[in-house]
């Protein structure tokens, strides 16, 4: 089958989306962009590519009948649990790694102490993993680094404290181990790690076992089905690390202003707030851009934003957004410097202000930044959208709402479930054009 | 202005003969204002006085009647930021009480000041013995001289230039200018100097200013031809040095125009691109407009960043802000002191928004160029005030996409350069698929 897939290496997470020949969205991949772009956009695809394969799994089931009334719990529960066996794979990765870098002299005569606190830290941690993706689990992120870092650091202290172990030693074992096995892409698994997950899904629903040759089947042939990498397009901070020529670079701009018009065809501005940029483009009727204005010299009020305030808050990235949808007071909140923000959020604590309005007031904050680029870019015409991963956040979405009211009037508003993965789709269409359309092929660096 | 030498890498390192060749027009530049610099520092040894006036709206012609050696402290400032030394003297400046926010040519002077008077070619420049302000469109130029004043306590004279808000030059603002001149100015220039004031000797520098004007509007023009021959914002940095300094007026200056012209007009006939820092340039892809000075302190990245993507500068407003000539302007033997004052209301610092934007325009069309870049700086709040309503306007009527940057002049620390390719790289592509949807429509047709 013939993939187009445009990857966007944004700073924080790297995304890419996988179009067929007939420009449907077949797959989507995220991960975090670590410090390491390369590994970063291969583990994109490679999560792209799975859900391609999810998505063929779909349609040839559907097809067959075989689970005619459960199909979409079946794929849900299959899709869980080979997230667990993707999770335990890298798990046990992690654990070997981690022995092994207690080795040498590092931990003198803790060492042996270290290695045994360790085997007893990953028992537990594999012991628990299934409830980690039991259904309706809650996870901070779905990022191997932080759901196996935030457990790690939690048993580890209790393992510390009855073994008598240092619990920074096994800090320091998981800083160093995690780098290394985040950086390793589990190519060789996915086939092998899909029919485990098959089997526990089996066991999960049994009811489904009973057909379980009608349903393997189907699944075997879409596992045999080559996926082409017909040609791939790039865009983000990272793009350069590609290994393609400058032919299939775009800038995000034009990718996300294409992708925007291909979620949304009435599409005239567009507004994106990424991890470090915040973006305003105007586009045509055909998803051209005709203008853009960006941030300049600073970038809070983007992404980043948050995530520092997460990290002062003491709190996970998407817990935020809930929280500030609790207030019930207005608190203005400066925008024009994160750090600053962050000590004005702690003088509003001490003054007794509540957290959920002080959140409120912070994405307020940042709308008002994007609210002055979309000013300089033109203004905001009818139908406005809005992506970014700060476009999943539901405080920004109504504090841009009532900004876009209260300055432009009523005008239809996009927001799509999707829109973290607008820039790749915009590099996956122009994929698509650049060899149905301008019959171009591969180039390499 | 400015130091060819380093930036032509297919220069050997030993001085050639000047012979007239390819780059003898940058050799001889050079030479002039290195020659200038000593001029400079040996001056006062010499029994010369000295006098520093700005770049816009300078009376080189006049003050060269009265013997002064020149100084022009933008030129001293922009000098040091190509050379790398801006950045200490801007945070010895600011140690000694200037804001952040202060023109950056004007820390970059005082810092000069406070390390001693170290010129850019490691000479120790004179105390100035006369500062004469003329008043051309920059509030910040009397304060800059106000400082000077207050260290040096030495005899200031004002010019005042009447603005051209209506935009056009009454008969009264000239004949304003002119009493100014009879009236304060030529005769603090007597006083200070001892030089008697010698009208036919005015006349003579006027006659080879004229000379060299038109040679310097034929090399700039030379960026309608397809390739442009030279890039009239990086390169015109260069031919634009001596005339807007020291040297108008001067025999050598009207033989190194005659040097350049020649130069150009034999590239011209070749079909040969601009020579860039990375070499000439092969395949002219974009043709830009661009308003606002270069940065100085990156200079030769900003400039690759152009030259990477085929980008060239057909005409610039910068390359302007010591005379608009292209317009028609001319230095007048015949009417000496009426010239002058109208040589100083015609800067383009001088220019009111609806001629800047005229003229914007009128290059877009002449020049044939895809689109407008405006490089804003961020320290300069008089010249960078309101060129986003310039950039729109421009779109607006022209049709012609446009985009907007943000560095600095000599401050090193405001030159992000991931950010600023990002930026350019998009632009370039937007307008490279603007083009491509309009030649797609015109084959539909």
């Amino acid at each position: 089958m013939r993939c187009f897939i445009g990857i966007d290496l944004g700073s924080t997470t790297t995304k890419a989306v996988v179009i067929d020949a007939q420009q449907n969205v077949v797959g989507r991949g995220i991960t975090n962009s670590r410090s390491n772009y390369d590994t970063a956009a291969q583990i994109a695809k490679q999560e792209a590519l799975v859900n391609t394969r999810f998505h063929l799994f779909r349609e040839a089931l559907a097809k067959s009948g075989a689970l005619n009334g459960s199909l979409e719990d079946f794929l849900a529960q299959l899709e869980r649990d080979f997230r667990l066996e993707q999770f335990l794979v890298q798990l046990s990765d992690l654990e070997t790694t981690s022995i092994r870098n207690t080795e040498g002299s590092r931990f003198g005569d803790a060492s042996k102490a270290v290695a045994s606190a360790l085997t007893e830290i990953f028992k537990r941690l594999t012991t628990e993993a299934p409830e980690l993706f039991a259904p309706g689990a809650k996870r901070k992120s779905d990022f191997f680094r932080d759901i196996a870092g935030s457990r790690y650091l939690a048993i580890g202290d209790e393992v510390a404290k009855q073994g008598g172990v240092r619990y920074d030693m096994l800090c320091n074992v998981f800083d160093r181990s995690i780098i290394e096995v985040e950086n390793r892409v589990y190519g060789d698994a996915i086939s092998a790690n899909l029919l485990a997950a098959l089997d526990r899904t089996f066991v999960a629903m049994p009811e489904t076992a009973s057909r379980g040759d009608a349903v393997r089947e189907p699944i075997k042939s879409v596992l045999d089905t080559a996926l082409e990498e017909t040609y791939t397009v790039g865009t983000g901070y990272g793009r350069a690390r590609l290994p393609f020529s400058k032919e299939h670079i775009r800038s995000e701009i034009l990718c996300h202003g294409l992708g925007a018009h291909m979620m949304h065809p009435g599409t005239a501005t567009v507004l994106d707030i990424g991890g470090q940029d915040t973006k305003a483009i105007q586009v045509d009727k055909h998803g051209i851009v005709e203008s853009f204005q960006m941030n300049d010299r600073c970038a809070a009020g983007c992404g980043r934003y948050l995530g520092y305030i997460a990290d002062e808050m003491n709190m996970g990235l998407h817990e935020l957004g809930p929280l500030a949808m609790k207030s019930t007071k207005k608190i203005r909140i400066n925008s024009t410097c994160t750090v600053f923000a962050g000590a004005e959020l702690r003088d509003r604590l001490s003054l007794g202000d509540k957290r959920e309005d002080i959140m409120a007031g912070l994405h307020r904050a940042i709308i008002l930044r994007a609210m002055s680029i979309l000013a300089r870019s033109g203004g905001i015409r009818n139908e406005f959208t809005f992506t970014g991963g700060v476009a999943k956040n539901e405080a920004a979405v109504k504090a841009l709402k009532d900004l876009v009211r209260e300055n432009y009037g009523e005008l239809t508003l996009n927001i799509n479930p999707e829109s973290i993965f607008t820039g790749a789709l915009g590099g996956a269409t122009f994929a698509y054009r650049a060899v149905v359309e301008e019959g171009k092929t591969v180039e390499a660096r | 202005m400015s130091t060819p030498i380093q930036m032509m890498p297919s220069q050997p390192s030993k001085k050639p003969a000047p012979k007239v060749q390819k780059e003898d027009a940058m050799w001889l530049q050079k030479e002039m204002i290195n020659a200038n610099y000593h001029e400079l520092a040996t001056a006062h040894e010499r029994g010369k006085k000295v006098s520093a006036t700005f770049v816009p709206g300078n009376l080189n012609e006049l003050v060269m009647c009265f013997d002064f050696a020149r100084s022009l402290p933008e030129t001293n400032a922009l000098q040091n930021g190509m050379r790398k030394k801006s950045g200490k003297m801007i945070m010895d400046a600011e140690r000694d009480g200037q804001s952040e926010d202060v023109c950056t040519y004007v820390k970059a002077d005082l810092g000069m000041m406070l390390g001693g008077e170290i010129g850019p070619t490691g000479e120790k420049l004179p105390t100035p013995d006369l500062l004469l302000l003329s008043y051309t469109g920059c509030f910040t130029f009397m304060k800059w001289f106000e400082l000077v004043r207050q260290k040096y306590n030495c005899e200031t004279v004002m010019l005042h230039t009447p603005y051209q808000g209506d935009g056009k030059i009454s008969q009264s603002m000239r004949d304003y200018v002119v009493k100014q001149l009879k009236e304060s100015v030529i005769p603090t220039l007597e006083r200070v100097s001892g030089v008697k004031f010698d009208i036919d000797r005015l006349r003579q520098y006027m006659k080879e200013s004229a000379r060299a004007e038109d040679d310097l509007v034929k090399v700039l023009q030379s960026a309608k031809n397809r390739p442009s021959p030279i890039d009239g914002y990086f390169g015109a940095v260069y031919y634009i040095g001596p005339m807007f300094t020291a040297f108008r007026g001067t025999p050598e200056a009207t033989q190194y125009y005659d040097v350049l012209r020649k130069e150009i007009d034999a590239r011209v006939r070749d079909k040969k691109g601009p020579i860039t820092p990375e070499g000439e340039l092969t395949e002219e892809k974009y043709r830009l407009v661009v308003e606002g000075p270069p940065n100085w302190t990156s200079f030769r990245d900003f400039w690759k960043m152009f030259a990477d993507e085929g980008a060239v500068v057909v005409a610039s407003t910068y390359a302007k802000v010591g005379g608009v000539y292209d317009l028609g302007f001319r230095h007048d033997p015949d009417h000496p002191l009426e010239s002058l004052a109208e040589y100083c209301l015609g800067c383009y610092t001088n220019m009111n928004f609806p001629q800047r934007i005229d003229m914007i325009c009128r290059y877009i069309e002449e020049y044939e160029a895809d689109g407008l870049l405006i490089n804003s700086i961020k320290s300069c709040n008089s010249f960078s005030a309101g060129q986003l309503l310039m950039l729109r306007e421009v779109e607006k009527r022209t049709g012609k996409p446009a985009a907007f940057i943000e560095s600095d002049l000599v401050d090193p620390r405001y030159f992000s350069a991931a950010n600023i390719k990002n930026r350019l790289e998009s632009y370039f592509q937007m307008i490279k698929q603007k083009r491509s949807v309009a030649g797609a429509a015109v084959a539909a047709h």
